[in-house]
Formats: C-alpha cells, sequence, structure tokens
C-alpha cells in the first residue's frame, strides 16, 4: 500500500511519529500521492461508493444496537420501539435497512465493472478473490440482519436458508440443528444471527483493506486494461479521485434518500411488519431482491443437494474465475465478441432475479433452468473458448495514447502533467 | 459529460433492476383501486380531522375486535398525528381501563388509563380472541397499514419507486371494507361462518362480517357518514398507526435531497475544475 | 496542492471553499441524529409522573418508590425527626441551600423548606446519595436520617448532609400532594 509517497515529515512532531509508526506515508501513499490511471471513468467510483455504505452500515448498525433487544418475545416491539419512540429512531432504520439494497446495488455494480473491464485477470486475481470473499461475508450479514426484526419473513427466511444445509449428506442434519441451536430457528438462532451479524462487517471492514492492499500493489485497473506506463497515465489519487469519487458518492446518495425517505417499505416485504409466527407460513415466501438470482438457481434443480450445490457454485465459479478467462486482453473495449457475451450474462442475471422472485411453477421453471445453465455456462464454456475464437481489436499502446484518440476536441496540447504542481 | 449521462442511465436501470420484485408472487390478485391520500407524495401529510374520524370509527367499531397494542395515549397528542392536545389525549385516556399491578397485596388492579400506556387489547390473548371470534384471529391494528399490499407485479412496482406509491396498505383496507357482496357468485363456496369478498388477499373468503354500515358512526362535521368514507377515514388512521413519523419523515428527506443535490452540483464544478487540465 | 497555476483564483477558491462548507454543514447536520438517539425517548419521558397513594405510611414509616429508575422516599417524619431537624441553625449545615425543586435554587436549607408544603411531616427526596450516586440507609447515620454506606455520608432527619463526603443536601424531586392522601412527582 505505500511506497508511493515522497511524503517528508516537516515538523519535528511528525518526524517523532514517523520514524516509530510511519502512518502518515501510509496513508498519503495509499490514498494521497497514490498514482492512478487518469481514465478511470464513473464506473470505478463504486469502490469508494461501497467503502462509505460499509461505514454507514456500520454506524447506523451501531446505533440500532442500542435500542434493539435480540429475543424472541421482545425483538419485534423493539423494532417498533425504535420506529416510533426513539429520537430520529425510524430515520435509522429506514436509512439500516435500505442501506442494505443500495450496499448490493453497488456491490452488484462493482461486480459488473470488474467483469466488463476484466478486472479479475491477472495480476489481480487475488483483489478479485478477496472481492468475491467480501461478497459471501456480505450476503451472509445481510441474511442475518434481516432475520433481526423476528417477523414472518425474517424467520421463514431464517428457516429456508438453514435447512439448505440439512442437503448435505450424512452431517446435514446435525448441521441444521447446530445452526439454530435447538430444533427449529428460536431464541438460540436469533441471538447467535444477532452475535454474527454484528461480527461481520468488522470482517469485511478487515478484508476489504486486504482488497485495496492487493490492487494497490498491482495498481488499479483502467478502461483501456493497459497498465500504466509512464507518469504521464496517472494522477495523483488525490485531489482528483478523491473529489471525483466524492461527487459519485453524494450523487448516489440521493438515489439512497429517496428510499430512505419516501419509499422506505419499497424494498422489503409487508410481510415483516408481522411479528414471527412459527405456526404459519406466509403465503409466498421471497428472499430480499439481492438473492433472488441465486434463490432462483437453486429452486431450478429438481433435487435438494443439486439445487444446493448449484447456489453455492454461482458464487464459487467467481473464485476461479481467473484462470476461466483465457483472453490475453482484458478490458471488454477491445473484445468484440466479449462485449456481446457481457451483455447477455447481464440481461440472463436480471431475468434470473425475476425468475427468483416468481413461483416455482409452469414456464418459470423451465425458464429458471435455461437462464442457470447460460449462467453456467457463460463461465466454464463460454469465457474459456472465445479466448481462442476472439479476434480483439488493436490495444492502444498506453492510456495517454487511448485517452487521446477517444477523447473530445481539445488540442493535444492540454495535455499537461498534473505532476508539475 | 456522457459518461455523466451514462452513470445517471446505468443508475437508473440499476435501481429498478434492482427494485425488482420484492413481492410478487402466483395467484390471481384481487384488483385494488388506488385511492387519493392526503399522505402520498413527497409532500403529503396527514389530515388531522381525517384522522380523528377514523380514530372515532377505530373506537366505536373496529377496537370491539382489534387491539392498537403498539400505538400509546401519548401518540394521541403528538405531532404529526391527529392533533389533540395533551389534555384531550388525557381525557380519552382515562375513558380506557387497563390492568396495573401488582400492587402492595400483590394483586393487579384496574385503574384508568393514563398517556404514557398502550391502547388496551380488546382480549387478553390471541386463544381467547379466536375463541370469540370463530377461530379467526382479528389481526392487530398497529401495523397493518404497512402489513398488507395486493401485488403490483411487472412493471408496475418499478414504476412504484418512482411514483412513490406506498399506500398499498390503505388502498387495501378501503378496498377490503367496501367490497363485501351479499351474492356471491356461481362456483364460489364460502365455508359456514365465513363472508364473501372479492379484495380479501387470502382467498375471498373472510372471517370478518361486514363490520360497518352506513351511519353506524355519527360524524359531527358533515363528513357524509357512509362505508366509503368510514373506510377512507380508518385506513388513514390505521396508516398513521404505522407510521406516525411520515409527515417528519417527508419533510426531513425532502431537505435532504435538496441539500444532496445542490452539494453534488457544486462537488461536480470543483471536479471539473480540478480535472480541467488533465486529458482523460 | 498550490492553486497559483489558475487564471482565475478567486472564483476557484470561492468555490472550494463554499463545497467544503457545504460539506461541512451537511456532516454536522448528519451528526445530530446519532447524537439525539441517545437522549431519553418518548417512552421514557412519558413515564416522567407518577403518582403514588401514601394513604397506608403511617407516622415514622417511609415507603420507596422508583421514579425514572430512581428512587424516591417517600417518609411520614415523627413529631421528633421534625424537632431534630428544626433544631440546627442554617448557618451550621455544610450545603445551606435547600436543593428543593419546588422552590427557587437559592431557597434556603430550612426544614420548611425540604418538607412538604403545608405537611411539615412528609418528606420526599430522591434517595441518591450526592456523593456518587448509592442509595442510603433510611434511619441510621450520626443524625438519625440517612446514612450512605458507600463512602459515609451521614444526613440528617431532613435529608441535609451533615458529615462525610458528599457535597449537597438530598434532592427533592418535583411533587405535590394532590389530595391527602396522593403524591404526585414528577
Amino acid at each position: 500500500m505505500a511506497g508511493h509517497s515522497n511524503y517528508v515529515p516537516q515538523s519535528a512532531a511528525a518526524k517523532w511519529l514517523e520514524s516509530r509508526l510511519p502512518v502518515i506515508s501510509l496513508v498519503r501513499g495509499s490514498f494521497v500521492d497514490f498514482p492512478t490511471p487518469k481514465n478511470l471513468n464513473y464506473w470505478w467510483t463504486f469502490g469508494g461508493i461501497l467503502a462509505i455504505m460499509l461505514v454507514a452500515q456500520i454506524i447506523t448498525g451501531i446505533v440500532l444496537v442500542m435500542h434493539y433487544t435480540p429475543s424472541t418475545g421482545a425483538a419485534f416491539n423493539s423494532v417498533e420501539h425504535i420506529m416510533r419512540d426513539v429520537n430520529f429512531g425510524w430515520m435509522l432504520r429506514y436509512l439500516h435497512a435500505n442501506g442494505a439494497s443500495m450496499f448490493f446495488i453497488a456491490v452488484y455494480i462493482h461486480i459488473f465493472r470488474g467483469l466488463y473491464y476484466g478486472s479479475y485477470k491477472a495480476p489481480r486475481e487475488i483483489s478479485w478473490i478477496l472481492g468475491v470473499v467480501i461478497f459471501l461475508i456480505m450476503m451472509g450479514t445481510a441474511f442475518m440482519g434481516y432475520v433481526l426484526p423476528w417477523g414472518q419473513m425474517s424467520f421463514w427466511g431464517a428457516t429456508v436458508i438453514t435447512n439448505l444445509f440439512s442437503a448435505i449428506p450424512l452431517v446435514g442434519e446435525a448441521i441444521r440443528t447446530w445452526l439454530w441451536g435447538g430444533f427449529a430457528v428460536d431464541n438460540p438462532t436469533l441471538n447467535r444471527f444477532f452475535s454474527l451479524h454484528y461480527l461481520l462487517p468488522f470482517m469485511i471492514a478487515g478484508v476489504v483493506i486486504l482488497h485495496v492492499w492487493a490492487f494497490h500493489t498491482t495498481g488499479n485497473n483502467n478502461p483501456t486494461g493497459v497498465q500504466p506506463k509512464t507518469k504521464q497515465d496517472t494522477v495523483p489519487f488525490h485531489p482528483y479521485y478523491t473529489i471525483k469519487d466524492l461527487f459519485a458518492i453524494v450523487v448516489f446518495m440521493i438515489l439512497f434518500a429517496w428510499f430512505a425517505f419516501y419509499v422506505p417499505n419499497y424494498m422489503g416485504h409487508p410481510d415483516n411488519y408481522i411479528e414471527a409466527n412459527p405456526l404459519v407460513t406466509p403465503a409466498h415466501i421471497v428472499p430480499e431482491w439481492y438473492f433472488l438470482p441465486f434463490y432462483a438457481i437453486l429452486r431450478a434443480i429438481p433435487d435438494k443437494l443439486g439445487g444446493v450445490l448449484a447456489m453455492f457454485g454461482a458464487i464459487a465459479v467467481l473464485f476461479v474465475l481467473p484462470w476461466l478467462d483465457t483472453s490475453k486482453v482484458r478490458s471488454g473495449t477491445y473484445r468484440p465478441l466479449f462485449k456481446q457475451f457481457f451483455w447477455i450474462f447481464a440481461v440472463n442475471a436480471v431475468a434470473l432475479g425475476y425468475l427468483g422472485a416468481m413461483p416455482a411453477e409452469g414456464t418459470y421453471v423451465i425458464l429458471s433452468r435455461i437462464c442457470t445453465a447460460y449462467y453456467f455456462a457463460h463461465f466454464l464454456i463460454i469465457l474459456p473458448l472465445l479466448g481462442f475464437l476472439e479476434k480483439p481489436k488493436p490495444l492502444p499502446a498506453s492510456i495517454s495514447e487511448a485517452v487521446l484518440k477517444g477523447g473530445s476536441a481539445s488540442p493535444a496540447g492540454a495535455v499537461s502533467a498534473p505532476e508539475t504542481k | 459529460m456522457s459518461t455523466m449521462i451514462k452513470m445517471v442511465r446505468a443508475l437508473t436501470a440499476a435501481a429498478a433492476i434492482a427494485v425488482a420484485a420484492p413481492a410478487l408472487a402466483a395467484g390471481e390478485a384481487p384488483h385494488i383501486p388506488r385511492e387519493q391520500w392526503s399522505f402520498a407524495g413527497p409532500f403529503g401529510t396527514y389530515d388531522q380531522a381525517q384522522l380523528q374520524r377514523g380514530f372515532k370509527v377505530y373506537r366505536e367499531v373496529c377496537s370491539a375486535c382489534h387491539s392498537l397494542k403498539q400505538v400509546s395515549f401519548r401518540n394521541l397528542a403528538e405531532d404529526g398525528g391527529l392533533g389533540y392536545t395533551e389534555e384531550q389525549a388525557k381525557t380519552i385516556a382515562a375513558d380506557y381501563t387497563v390492568t396495573d399491578g401488582p400492587n402492595d397485596d400483590g394483586d393487579m388492579f384496574d385503574r384508568p388509563a393514563i398517556l404514557a400506556d398502550k391502547f388496551p387489547s380488546p382480549f387478553p390473548n390471541e386463544q381467547a380472541a379466536r375463541a370469540s371470534n370463530g377461530g379467526a384471529y382479528p389481526p392487530d391494528f398497529s401495523l397493518l397499514a404497512k402489513a398488507r399490499a395486493a401485488h403490483r407485479g411487472f412493471p408496475w412496482f418499478v414504476f412504484d419507486a418512482f411514483t412513490q406509491y406506498q399506500e398499498q396498505g390503505p388502498d387495501y383496507i378501503h378496498a377490503l371494507l367496501t367490497s363485501y357482496e351479499e351474492e356471491v357468485p356461481e362456483g364460489v363456496t364460502i365455508p359456514e361462518g365465513k363472508h364473501y369478498n372479492p379484495a380479501f388477499l387470502a382467498g375471498n373468503a373472510i372471517g370478518m362480517a361486514q363490520p360497518i354500515t352506513d351511519e353506524a358512526v355519527e360524524y359531527t362535521d358533515g363528513t357524509p357518514m357512509t362505508v366509503d368514507q368510514y373506510a377512507r377515514d380508518v385506513a388513514a388512521f390505521m396508516m398513521w398507526a404505522a407510521e406516525p413519523h411520515l409527515e417528519e419523515r417527508k419533510k426531513i428527506g425532502f431537505r435532504v435531497i435538496i441539500f444532496l443535490i445542490v452539494f453534488a452540483g457544486m462537488l461536480y464544478f470543483t471536479k471539473q475544475k480540478l480535472w480541467r487540465n488533465v486529458e482523460h | 496542492m498550490a492553486h497559483s497555476d489558475t487564471a482565475e483564483p478567486t472564483r476557484r477558491d470561492f468555490l472550494y471553499i463554499a463545497t467544503g462548507a457545504m460539506g461541512a454543514v451537511g456532516a454536522g447536520a448528519l451528526a445530530w441524529p446519532f447524537i439525539d438517539q441517545m437522549n431519553p425517548d418518548a417512552s421514557a419521558l412519558a413515564l416522567a409522573s407518577i403518582e403514588v397513594d401514601v394513604t397506608s405510611v403511617q407516622e415514622g414509616q417511609s415507603v420507596t418508590v422508583k421514579w425514572r429508575g430512581k428512587p424516591v422516599f417517600i417518609r411520614n417524619r415523627t413529631a421528633k425527626e421534625v424537632e431534630e431537624a428544626n433544631s440546627v441553625p442554617v448557618g451550621d449545615l455544610p450545603d445551606q441551600l435547600a436543593r428543593n425543586s419546588n422552590l427557587p435554587d437559592t431557597a434556603e436549607a430550612t426544614d420548611a423548606n425540604r418538607s412538604a408544603e403545608g405537611k411539615e411531616a412528609w418528606l420526599v427526596m430522591v434517595g441518591i446519595c450526592t456523593h456518587l450516586g448509592c442509595v442510603p440507609l433510611g434511619q441510621q447515620g450520626d443524625y438519625d436520617g440517612w446514612f450512605c454506606p458507600c463512602h459515609g455520608s451521614h444526613y440528617d432527619t431532613a435529608g441535609r448532609i451533615r458529615k462525610g463526603p458528599a457535597p449537597q443536601n438530598l434532592l427533592i424531586p418535583p411533587y405535590e400532594f394532590v389530595s391527602d392522601t396522593k403524591v404526585k412527582i414528577g
């Protein structure tokens, strides 16, 4: 992370600190002087947006815990207490609940950006893999968080998801009972989910540091996929990307505020305003929207274990993606065939999300199977083959060249090195 | 700038995709007509007179079976609600009896309610409620306006995020109360003790009989005393009961969004200034 | 970064400052809900007043009730206790202020200013030692009043500090006798 700073401590205090703990040069090297490709587009701002969303979720979450009671008898009422009595409690809870959805919107855009521009390819495999780890922990965190209000969807969502583990041969039943701490989702389950829901975000924060460390070691990818060659190709992170990211973050906050203040229950399910009842299952159990594509894959396979394996496989395949894509070219911009398949894949993913919300019957099942098959085919067949079949467009010699070619009408002489401060 | 446009477009698309289908499901969902509500939209506020009428309907009719567990008497005097003064709310509370205790002798005792008390429930527990209602459990009213919604289906649910349609609950309550039909259509069998109501979400046989008739509750302000009006008023009251901070929420939300738009604009120009010498 | 390479430094500087100020205002406004949420909520404030029936409290007896999560001593004092309390000149007291929420802050710590208005046998006070918050024991200590076991503060029969580390007399909460047998606290 460090090593990019030409920081020389000036004051005596800074020198004293720097010789004992070089934290100033670490931060400067990572987020101030860090040379960043100058051609990053707005899709790259979602990393910063995600960092802010993680912080926002942690802060609102810590505050909500000050008023929440994790007990089957009291959880639902304590959430209502937050909504009705606690000063600004309704705001904090709506921010937290909608924040989860915003977090997933941002993470999906971030993932698709990585997919399109080949950010997973060498030398950034570790960064990509850590990203998939973050995504997995996020899903676990979101799932357990949704259980905490102890509404009908909380309870039955927890029941259905924990039952997935019973599909594991031999030890499945034992694992399920172990997860529950009983013979059904009950108070012990709620308490451990609460504990883990509090813990996991800090684990995400830890992996995020590794994730950033990894791509700061290799350097950022960029829309051309061509590594920066000279100083002309990069700008210091601050102020160029701090301001650009900040602008994007505030724009994203407008969307967030729209949901949290105007349609706060849009992403939720009405049944979760009914207290959990272990004797009655709601007519239509639907997971939160961000799980729908995976839920569709789960239901597409007419076998319990097979469905569970397919669902986890859908994420597992992302871990090996860097080695499935055989193309020498990183960026989708220079891969005419890949570009088309990328968009088909994106549409397919949305379709899976839609099918996940539909009942598992009739045509929906058939369509789910086709989409599931395509999902895996994209990674396991199309990407490996494309590398051999596709003839990529010529790559630019450098980022600066690409910028000038594709750039606007500004005179070429206007390219001034930002290093000349 | 084209990246900006692209990004906005992408965000919009992402939002549309993202919000897809939290609550879509099978079956022929009953058609719930959309009504006009004073509290709809970005500047919506509750109509105090309507909430007071709705509360009267609740008190005189619904409260015989339906509890209002999450609501306290003090809420009646809070801002953004029914608009009662604290004295009026105290008087209302004093009409209710709550069980308190134990006293020094270890006995529970009844006393008039005070502002800090929640609305007492008509039945001591669910079993008692079921026993008195032919096995059906009259749901608690405090959150019902947020706990019921007819499925909107594609593409309507996409638009709802932008048109801020959040009144499915009150629409449904209004539709339910005004859709009772004496004549059961052919091919529909209604079990003994149930009542035909095509608006009922969980099938068309509902345990609750038509709860209210024209002129059943007296309005003194000249508002028409019809089932339709009663349904509207009680639905509005229930929306308030479920979302007592709605006005504050929308008011703060408006300020937040205006602030963010202005701030985003300033950041955009700052960014343009900073980047103007860099070809990118 | 130095901003000397620009043709219009004033406008740019103004833009930076204005944007920064806007961000600071936003951050400040955002902080408030997160701070205010820790203040007593609406349900806590609603319970701020209670009514206590004292019919059964005979002379020489006390009851302790909970008000805002704290013990409140209600004592029907004996004639001897009242006399003892009256016999001390205010000037001899470590804390010469009444500490009575129903009276002005400057009221003197006479027994009349400490006991209930028109009912001098009755003493209503928050049972929290003014030293570090322990609950004093009744009818104990060197002055037959209250004694705090934590750090040895002695209060007299009017709840005034007489000896020990406590700086102030026991606080008298806002209260009134709504009838002869009913006290409303808060």
